[in-house]
């Protein structure tokens, strides 16, 4: 991977000085990642190029957290830039970062003409002109192709930055920006990384448009380091912006929809009497939280098919911490509502909230049988988005989430529901769940089951 | 001598120094004697700690329990004096229906006295053995009425000295009739269609001197089961008796009573019963029999045992079918089940009670047969069969022949007797899986070996198979993992022919087949001749393009199976192929993964290098450096050839084929044992069906041993790679039931893969010396195991597919290839 800085300054041999390195010689440091060289190709009194160059030794990565499982093996860090060039960066540069020289102090805070290349830079022509420009840069950033037999760009652009700035600043600018552009989880992010942000943004990231997204990424992601990292940067509250599964839809909303839905299921759970309740497919457990917040549920147990998630809402409800008649209240346990669990026998109501839409509508006769058939609860409530309701949704195209299987028109929901209600013996009415379109109804879409004890099936 | 019921929980009863402990090591094993003292000295670190007691017998009881469960003699060595105690072990008998016997040792106070004395761990007083002695005359007078079956009480240190113990089988304990067995459904009083179904079967009737069949023999020695109600509603129920009660009595027939019988057998006895559901048909027939008939028919039905265990445990009979944990006990709710079966306590629309679906819930080995409920045409559903097809209300009457499973069906001549309700249509019998089936620790014994599936393994597979993967009915088989050839220390190689051709002659191969590895998606392929239930998956059971495309390609195989169809005698098919080429299915991860990094690396490169040629230029010296660089620009290239010979233009099915190689199961039949050269040539001949579709496999056969063809085969293989092949696959020439000499299976083949195809595994430096040699040290044992555990998975699947095994028998074994796919191992393997 390699990083190229030119400048047109005269004489331009000053930037040896800056960055304290002869441009006669062949400068080799040897770094974590593999060996970091930097080199003149041009050195003359009009223009004068450094190059640094990381040689990167696969073998010394650390392993990668990837859902690909050979990313270990087969990935892009020996030749694009990235967190590894900027690391190299910072050591091989350091007092030019700093903004220190002995011999040429004056030269230090002055502005000069300077042209930086990076040939292979993860990212796209929008980011990369969002995140230079706003700093004085005028941005080129070009996509690499992809593949003949393929079309299309690779996820790598050819970025070339040119502007009057100090090298100090521009070599912080490329020390923090290099790794956003990457944007790559590989490495593991101590809370120091707060500090080496805030030193290598000072006097610039504070007043910079994306300076969230900046956090978040350089920070990896982590969202507790990136609203301290924000709070410091700003003196003041800052907030992450919540990820859940609404957060994919571009609208702007007055209460959530999550939370009218989760009210109006819990109003529905109160009306039907029930202190012993089901929440089938609780994923992070936010219906969970609010049913223990109600005494009235004596009994509640949280189901989910992913592990992962019965160990987020784990996390989430802080279970390790609950005091133990509240713990003695909560049960999570791993089902899958296309097999029968005689564990989810006897209760007074099931909860099924944005869960049928996840499942492949073959399976759904197992759902029904398990659900209505086996575990049999007096009353059942299911929630599933409106597809009619989409349209008022500016920008989405297909369905309202990755995962969904499907999305029901109001009629297509109406038959499901009535269908099963007969098969199973229950009754079933259907109500909306937010706002109203006139033409297109609600959103969300419920369906509240009860059984019927005048009809055994 | 005492008799002892083979199952049973004994309680020895007797005061401090009756001898207990020294009877019970006289007469049981230790493991079978659970005492009272032992417990306290478990939970209280001290045997005499009275107040350990409670905590010590709900200890005592819960292993009890637990012995009872699983079909163990259970010895209780406690004094058991006091009526409380005793009836704990009588609950706990009960509750797994077991008989509670008792054995008391019954000896003089004196005698204790001076034994207890004598003992340095005993501290009890004189007064509490004189109490001990009062409770044990009561408890003498009150033992029989508290529940214990049978009561033997041994007097004095002789009698005790000199009992032996004598083990009886229960009544309904004949595992060791084999058969073969004809089990014949519900009569009610057809005898002329029990007599057709009997000759039908190849019985011989043997007449009575006014013509009455009183008997029937079959040349073969195969004996008839009855599954009881053969009485009521029909025009003859006494001359079903009589053929009935002649065969069980000449050792002809078995027969377990139906719920009719034993209502007749109450009313016999002067009982007063409801007369309805066709009873009073059958007193007023038996009403023209001499009185000595009824009195033979009341003493046969009181014999009769309400359940059978036969053929060694294989199959159960009962009325109204038996759960698994009720099959060779008794009690009164083990013979209430067989003779009504498990009633909810509801009612129907007709009055009917609502029975429990307990053969839906039933996952035993043995299989169960049973009536008792009319049904139009009998169905297998977990292993049970109910044989009632109503004839007398005209539909038919049925035999279940045994062990071939072959029904044998004749029609009844009329309807005798309106149904009540109409004969319920069978449907699609409801054999939805239980999440206890598949989830936490399981251990599995699948006939080619054992596996333990670890419980977050199945919790991964849980969420794989029921979010993404097919429906279980469908997801017959899924293809095991493959382990590499052993690793090469050829220069320049990891894998390599010769190392591949040795693990199989290491296993005891001597013929083998090399095929050609082809580089796409694994797809599993369910073909029929109707289309019903055709279904195409990869490797972790998921279907493919979506379904109007993958029913397209579906119809496109279908066609061109016809002669394949014909061919097997077999209405479906299941094939094992590689849809081809890679990027139909995988051109996301070509594409993000793959390209981008080729993409990334031809363009840094070439840069980094010009850097480096003008730093050059200026008289610095960078060789070392520009080596380098060019060696790495070389390799990247290698590394994008390698993946872009897998890319071809696609478009929907436009230029997707399948490459079959193996046909692994028909209607009723798994092909696991044909050998190699059978699976190609079907192969071939639906390549040559549809050209445009099938790829054909290339292929190579290697007698082991043979150096000139184990050269010509290495020969093939760089050609095969050099041209971009993945390289091959190398198989027991035999097949995939393939084994070595002690039977075991062996691998059904050894990938090896080509040199430069191993850029896009182990990254596109590998082939360098240092990397070579550190990669060599590879280990290969995890994902050959993995890999045995799979494949022998796969083919009981296979086997339980052909044998017509209950779902919940298939799926468990399909899971378990996906849960143990997801244990971690190298990906590169």
């Amino acid at each position: 991977m390699l990083l190229t800085v030119t400048t047109t300054h005269r004489p331009a041999t000053d930037l040896g000085y800056l960055l304290v390195k002869h441009p006669d010689r062949v400068h080799r440091f040897d770094v974590p990642t593999g060996t970091a060289y930097v080199l003149y190709p041009e050195a003359t009194d009009e223009r004068c190029t450094a190059a640094l160059l990381l040689d990167v030794d696969p073998q010394r990565l650390r392993a990668q957290q990837d859902a690909f499982a050979l990313g270990q093996f087969v990935n892009d860090r020996p030749y694009a830039a990235s967190s590894l060039l900027a690391g190299a960066l910072a050591k091989v540069f350091r007092s030019a970062l700093r903004g220190a020289s002995k011999d040429r102090p004056d030269l230090v805070g002055t502005p000069l003409p300077l042209l930086i290349r990076v040939p292979v830079l993860r990212g796209t022509t929008d980011l990369a002109t969002r995140l230079f420009e706003p700093l004085g840069w005028s941005v080129t950033a070009v996509p690499i192709p992809l593949e003949p037999s393929l079309g299309g760009d690779s996820p790598y652009v050819d970025l070339e930055l040119s502007g009057e700035l100090p090298l100090s600043a521009a070599l912080n600018h490329l020390y923090v920006l290099l790794p956003v552009l990457d944007d790559a989880k590989h490495y593991w992010v101590a809370p120091d990384e707060i500090e080496k942000l805030l030193r290598s943004g000072a006097g610039w990231l504070a007043a910079h448009p994306e300076k969230v997204l900046i956090a978040r990424r350089y920070l990896v992601h982590k969202r507790s380091l990136t609203t301290t990292a924000l709070q410091m940067l700003e003196g003041e509250e800052a907030e992450e912006p919540p990820a859940d599964e609404e957060a994919e839809l571009p609208v702007v909303r007055r209460q959530p929809l999550a939370e009218q839905r989760r009210d109006a299921v819990l109003a529905l759970l109160a009306e039907a009497g029930a202190s012993r309740v089901l929440d089938l497919g609780c994923g992070g457990g936010a219906l969970l939280a609010a049913l223990l917040k109600d005494r009235r549920y004596t009994e509640i147990v949280g189901t989910d098919v992913s592990a992962r998630a019965l160990e987020t809402a784990a996390r989430r409800l802080r279970l390790d911490r609950m005091p133990e008649r509240q713990r003695a209240r909560l049960s999570l346990w791993q089902s899958a509502l296309t097999y029968r669990d005689d564990r989810l026998r006897g209760y007074d109501a099931a909860v099924l909230m944005e869960v049928v839409e996840h499942v492949d509508p073959p399976r759904l006769p197992a759902l029904e049988a398990s659900v209505f058939g086996h575990a049999r609860p007096g009353t059942v409530v299911v929630t599933t988005p409106n597809a009619e309701y989409n349209v008022n949704y500016p920008g989405l195209t297909g369905l309202r989430h990755s995962d969904h299987r499907f999305e029901w028109t109001r009629a297509e929901f109406a038959d499901w529901a009535t269908s099963v209600a007969g098969t199973y013996g229950y009754a079933v009415s259907l109500r909306p769940v937010g706002e109203i379109d006139e033409a297109t109804g609600s959103p969300t879409q419920l369906a509240l089951f009860t059984l019927d004890p005048e009809v055994t099936a | 001598m005492i008799d002892l019921p083979e199952l049973a929980l004994v309680a020895l009863v007797g005061i401090s120094g009756s001898g207990k402990s020294t009877f019970a090591r006289a007469h049981f094993r230790p493991t079978q004697v659970l005492s009272s003292d032992y417990f306290r000295g478990l939970v209280a670190d001290d045997e005499n700690d009275q107040s350990a007691s409670a905590d010590a017998f709900d200890a005592l009881h819960y292993v009890a329990a637990k012995r009872l469960a699983a079909g163990r003699l259970t010895v209780v060595d406690a004094t058991n004096l006091q009526p409380h105690s005793r009836a704990g072990l009588v609950r706990v008998a009960r509750e797994h229906d077991v008989l509670p016997v008792a054995i008391v040792l019954d000896v003089p106070e004196a005698l204790a006295w001076q034994r207890t004395e004598a003992r340095a761990d005993r501290d009890l007083g004189r007064q509490v053995l004189s109490r001990m002695h009062r409770d044990l005359r009561r408890t003498l007078s009150s033992l029989s009425r508290e529940g214990f079956r049978k009561v033997h009480v041994l007097r004095g240190p002789d009698e005790i000295a000199a009992a032996e113990i004598r083990y009886d089988k229960l009544f309904n304990d004949k595992r060791e009739l084999t058969g073969p067995f004809d089990i014949i459904g519900d009569v009610h009083g057809c005898r002329a269609e029990l007599e057709t179904l009997l000759e039908r079967l190849g019985y011989a009737l043997v007449r009575d001197d006014s013509a009455r069949p009183v008997d029937a023999v079959h040349p073969d020695g195969r004996q008839a089961v009855f599954v009881g109600d053969l009485v009521d509603r029909g025009p003859d129920s006494p001359g079903v008796l009589r053929l009935v009660m002649g065969m069980v009595a000449a050792g002809h027939a078995l027969c377990v009573p139906g719920n009719h019988e034993q209502k007749l057998a109450r009313k016999l006895n002067g009982r007063n019963v409801q007369l309805t559901h066709g009873l009073p048909e059958t007193l007023e027939q038996l009403g023209r029999e001499p009185a000595s008939f009824g009195a033979a028919v009341k003493t046969f039905i009181e014999g009769l045992v309400s359940h059978y265990v036969l053929d060694e445990g294989k199959l159960v009979v009962a009325h109204a079918g038996l759960k698994e944990a009720y099959q060779g006990r008794a009690s009164g709710r083990v013979r209430s089940f067989a003779l009504y079966g498990e009633t909810t306590g509801e009612t129907d629309e007709y009055g009917l009670p609502l029975r429990y679906p307990w053969a839906r819930d039933y996952r035993g080995s043995a299989a169960v047969v049973y009536g008792h409920t009319p049904t139009t045409r009998p169905e297998w559903l977990n292993n049970t069969i109910c044989l009632d097809t109503g004839c007398v209300f005209g539909g038919a009457l049925t035999a279940l022949r045994w062990p071939s499973r072959e029904l044998v069906s004749v029609p009844a001549a009329q309807e005798y007797y309106a149904p009540v309700r109409p004969l319920a249509p069978a449907g699609r019998p409801d054999d939805g899986l239980d999440i206890a089936d598949v989830t936490g620790r399981r251990h599995l014994d699948y006939g080619y070996g054992r596996v333990t599936v670890a419980a977050e393994n199945a919790a991964a597979a849980l969420e794989v198979m029921s979010r993404f993967a097919l429906d279980p009915a469908t997801l017959v088989w899924l293809p095991p993992t493959m382990a590499p050839c052993s690793t090469s220390t050829l220069e320049g190689y990891l894998e390599h022919p010769a190392t591949a051709l040795d693990d199989l002659r290491q296993a005891g191969v001597d013929r083998v087949v090399c095929e050609e590895k082809h580089m796409g998606s694994r797809a599993v392929v369910r073909v029929s001749r109707s289309g019903d239930g055709d279904a195409i998956w990869t490797r972790t059971g998921r279907p493919f393009f979506g379904a109007a495309l993958d029913e397209q390609l579906l119809a496109r195989v279908r066609a061109a199976a016809g002669g394949l169809f014909d061919e097997l005698e077999s209405d479906w098919l299941l094939l094992d192929a590689e849809l081809l080429p890679w990027s139909a299915k995988a051109a996301g991860l070509i594409r993000d993964r793959y390209a981008g990094v080729g993409a990334a690396g031809r363009a840094a490169l070439p840069a980094a290098l010009e850097v480096v040629d003008r730093v050059a230029a200026r008289g610095l010296d960078v060789a070392a450096l520009r080596d380098r660089l060019a060696l790495r620009s070389a390799e990247i290239d290698g590394y994008s050839a390698a993946y872009r010979a897998y890319v071809k233009p696609t478009d929907g099915l436009d230029g997707v084929t399948l490459a079959p190689f193996a046909v692994l199961a028909g209607a009723g039949v798994s092909y696991a044992d044909r050998d190699h050269g059978w699976h190609l040539a079907l192969a071939d001949k639906l390549v040559a069906a549809d050209p445009a579709l099938f790829t054909p496999t290339r292929r190579r056969i290697v007698e082991l041993g043979d150096p000139a063809a184990e050269a010509a085969a290495t020969e093939w293989w760089l050609e095969l790679t050099a041209s971009g092949g993945e390289g091959m696959v190398v198989k027991p020439w035999a097949g995939l039931r393939a084994a070595d000499a002690k039977g075991r299976l062996i691998q059904p083949g050894v990938k090896c893969r080509g040199r430069e195809y191993l850029r896009i595994i182990y990254g596109p430096e590998y082939t360098r010396p240092e990397q070579l040699s550190r990669l060599r040290r590879r280990n290969l044992g995890r994902k050959r195991n993995m890999a045995l555990r799979e494949h022998g998975l796969g083919l009981a699947a296979l086997d339980r597919l052909a044998e017509g095994a209950p779902l919940w028998r298939r799926h468990e074994l399909v899971f378990a290839i996906l849960a143990i796919e997801s244990e971690p191992v190298d990906p590169r393997l």
